[in-house]
């Protein structure tokens, strides 16, 4: 909870901007990014994975650690084309994704408060692989757009070097400067451009009453300092465009969507009675098919809830298609070139 | 009294200036407030995304009242009727503009009170010609913008939520005593958009009012009916940004409507409040010909020739940097095209020392007011009427 501005910090940013660094994490994105797709040549599918655990809040009411734990390797090295039984460690799957000497950051999502935010087990869970994996506690932050969100969602704020870092925007603020594709013009956070030089998304399943689902993709409008001007038209192009950010494009490695709680109705804010225990991650690198398959899950509740599908509903998230298409290029909404792995 | 450059200067595009000779200018400005600095009045529009807010820790509570325009919807939601967008915004969520929030069903204003920025300006520069000439107003403005235009020579504080930029508590009784403090006839809401800070608008509007303080705004017209003759009605002036004369334009460039606009030119005039147009002329963009006459046409067909627009010049800014600036001709074609219309009062902006920024009778064409800079040096206008031919000149000329 001490200042953010020490000189440590400061070395700590010259080291994260550093080519070196990013050039490492290049690499292992590459690497994982082939081990993904299985093959690495083009035209292979984009793999998505839904790893589920019906028992994984044991018998109470809140996510058991051990559970997610095991839930997240499960789901980690099937999408890096490991099988179950593999005699591998789980940190390696994480090993392709992070060197030592990286700075991640892990964008979770907290508007909704304790009841539909990113799980604290799975922050957890993530961050115990990543040391693991040799990326030191004190160069991992978690974080979102607002300190105060991320307490509310029950994160506790931190702001030590040697330890995970947690703490919104607020305590840093945006960048001076616009960055600008497309429809978009928006002053990047912080957090993003100086304290990370990889990207972990980590969005909540959920339905959206303007946009149609907010999944990956839309998670990035907690990145930005003027989200409230992209939410007409359905979100879109303006999510697409957003993604198309060299910043928030070349450092995003991974999604890791949670969906022990997911929304299939009134989001993005909480509404118990139409939530479900879904007890679930989706995995992957491609954002625009891990996007699709979480649409098509929560289309797939409200069918057995009796309720329109969105389309019907005329909020259908198109932006989707949008960030797969030809000027946006943001990965694949084609259901024949996504593989969703069930583990 | 008031720093010569400030941030309706960087607004109107008068000075190019760059990001530090802004800020420079702006510091110097707050310096220049004097007592205003004591007031915890910085006078500063700090870029908006730069730094933390200076208010960490603050109570925002004192900042958040419900909003007056919204209609409560099921399931925790609300549709704003403040402006003709509509939101429809879902519990903990925002509107567009960013500074209006769903509370649990509740919408609320953050920025009641909430000043980002606070100048003494000349009249002048807002710009008005024809509503009490060479007075000085007590500008303020708080964050937020209810469209997004792509030209915005303010987008630090219009294109932020609150929580983004410094500033300061300034309940409308304090705007009342420093409008009067610094000898200023009117409070000008202005700088980002006045329509979303309506509520506190209403109130200081209020409180200037029981002081002998009047109360003008600046801005883009784009707001519902019934909002606009609440809160404007208690305005005694206003000027519109009429951005341009194609919906097309208003959709691709401003992110609005321009059939909203117009509607309230015309209801303001029903109202009968003295109001002045301005149209910021982008090369390419809105500076056909054809689009002049059809502005000065339908001027002159709702509003009446005695009018007064501005044609003024675009400095390139914000997302819109690949232009250039507004040519002079081409600011001339344009007032000649109104001109040619019928309209008696066109004038040039943003170009220093162009005689069309003069007054000028219509009837007899001797000049009436002379303008330098924002400063009006010669009045000439006795008993509302030219004193060479007593041709009445519309406008509130004296207090």
């Amino acid at each position: 909870m001490s200042t953010t501005h020490s000189d440590s910090r400061r070395a700590f940013i010259k080291q994260t901007l550093s080519g070196a660094a990013l050039l490492c994490a290049g690499g292992a994105a590459k690497t994982l990014a082939a081990a993904e797709s299985g093959t690495g040549t083009a035209g292979a599918k984009s793999r998505v994975v839904v790893a589920r655990d019906p028992l994984l809040r044991g018998t109470g009411a809140s996510v058991d650690s051990s559970r997610m734990l095991a839930l997240l390797d499960r789901a980690m090295q099937s999408l890096c084309g490991q099988t179950l039984n593999s005699q591998d460690h789980p940190v390696e799957a994480w090993r392709k994704l992070v060197r030592p000497g990286d700075t991640v950051g892990l964008k979770v999502n907290t508007l909704g408060g304790r009841g539909i935010s990113t799980n604290i087990q799975l922050v957890a869970a993530i961050c115990e692989r990543l040391q693991e994996a040799g990326v030191k506690a004190g160069d991992i932050v978690v974080w979102d757009r607002d300190s105060e969100e991320l307490e509310r969602a029950g994160f506790h704020v931190a702001i030590g070097n040697d330890r995970v870092r947690c703490f919104g925007t607020d305590r840093v603020g945006y960048e001076q400067e616009l960055a600008a594709w497309g429809s978009v013009g928006s002053c990047l956070s912080k957090i993003l451009t100086q304290y990370c030089n990889v990207l972990i998304n980590l969005p909540v399943l959920k339905d959206h009453d303007g946009a149609g689902v907010t999944i990956a993709l839309k998670n990035m409008y907690g990145v930005i300092h003027n989200p409230n001007k992209y939410h007409p038209n359905g979100c879109n192009p303006f999510v697409a465009d957003l993604n198309m950010l060299p910043e928030i494009r070349t450092k995003m490695r991974l999604t890791v969507c949670d969906a022990t709680t997911a929304i299939y109705e009134g989001g993005p804010g909480y509404k118990p009675e139409h939530s479900w225990n879904a007890n679930a991650l989706l995995i992957s690198t491609d954002p625009v098919a891990l996007d699709h398959t979480g649409w098509q899950m929560i289309e797939r509740k409200r069918a057995e809830k009796g309720l329109k599908t969105l389309t019907a509903e005329e909020r259908a998230p198109r932006y989707i298609a949008t960030a797969a298409d030809a000027e946006h290029h943001l990965g694949t909404n084609d259901p024949r070139k996504i593989a969703i792995v069930e583990v | 009294m008031f720093c010569d450059l400030d941030v309706e200067n960087v607004v109107k595009g008068q000075h190019p200036l760059d990001r530090r000779s802004f800020l420079k200018c702006a510091l110097a400005s707050g310096a220049a407030l004097g007592g205003g600095a004591a007031l915890g009045l910085s006078g500063v529009a700090q870029p908006a995304a730069a730094m933390p807010a200076e208010t960490e820790g603050e109570d925002f509570s004192r900042f958040t009242v419900e909003a007056k325009f919204y209609q409560k919807l099921p399931n925790s939601k609300i549709k704003c009727k403040l402006c003709p967008r509509e939101c429809l915004v879902g519990d903990k969520e925002r509107g567009y503009c960013g500074v209006r929030e769903n509370r649990g069903g509740t919408y609320y204003t953050l920025v009641h009170s909430r000043v980002a920025t606070a100048h003494v300006d000349p009249i002048e520069k807002k710009p008005l010609f024809h509503y009490l000439p060479g007075t000085i107003a007590f500008s303020i403005a708080t964050a937020g913008c209810n469209v997004n235009c792509k030209f915005c020579q303010n987008w630090e504080i219009s294109q932020s939520r609150p929580e983004q930029v410094p500033s300061h508590y300034m309940p409308p009784k304090s705007v009342a005593e420093l409008a009067k403090q610094y000898d200023c006839p009117t409070i000008a809401y202005t700088y980002s958009e006045p329509v979303v800070f309506a509520e506190y608008l209403m109130d200081a509007a209020d409180a200037g009012h029981e002081a002998g303080i009047r109360s003008i705004v600046v801005s883009n017209g784009f707001i519902q009916q019934e909002s606009l003759k609440a809160a404007y009605g208690k305005m005694d002036a206003v000027k519109i940004d009429l951005k341009s004369f194609s919906e097309s334009y208003y959709s691709k460039v401003v992110t609005g409507q321009l059939k909203p606009v117009l509607d309230s030119l015309v209801t303001l005039r029903k109202m009968g409040k003295w109001t002045e147009i301005v149209y910021l002329v982008l090369p390419t963009l809105n500076d056909s010909d054809a689009e002049f006459r059809g502005l000065a046409q339908w001027v002159k067909a709702n509003l009446g020739k005695d009018v007064p627009l501005h044609f003024t010049q675009f400095h390139p800014e914000y997302l819109l940097k690949n232009l250039p600036i507004t040519p002079v001709p081409t600011l001339e074609r344009a007032k000649a095209i109104a001109d040619a219309e019928g309209l008696h009062y066109v004038y040039i902006g943003n170009v220093p020392g162009h005689p069309s920024q003069n007054t000028y009778c219509p009837k007899c064409r001797k000049m009436l007011v002379e303008r330098v800079g924002f400063t009006a040096s010669k009045i000439l206008i006795h008993k509302n009427s030219c004193p060479f031919c007593q041709q009445p000149i519309p406008g509130i000329w004296h207090a």
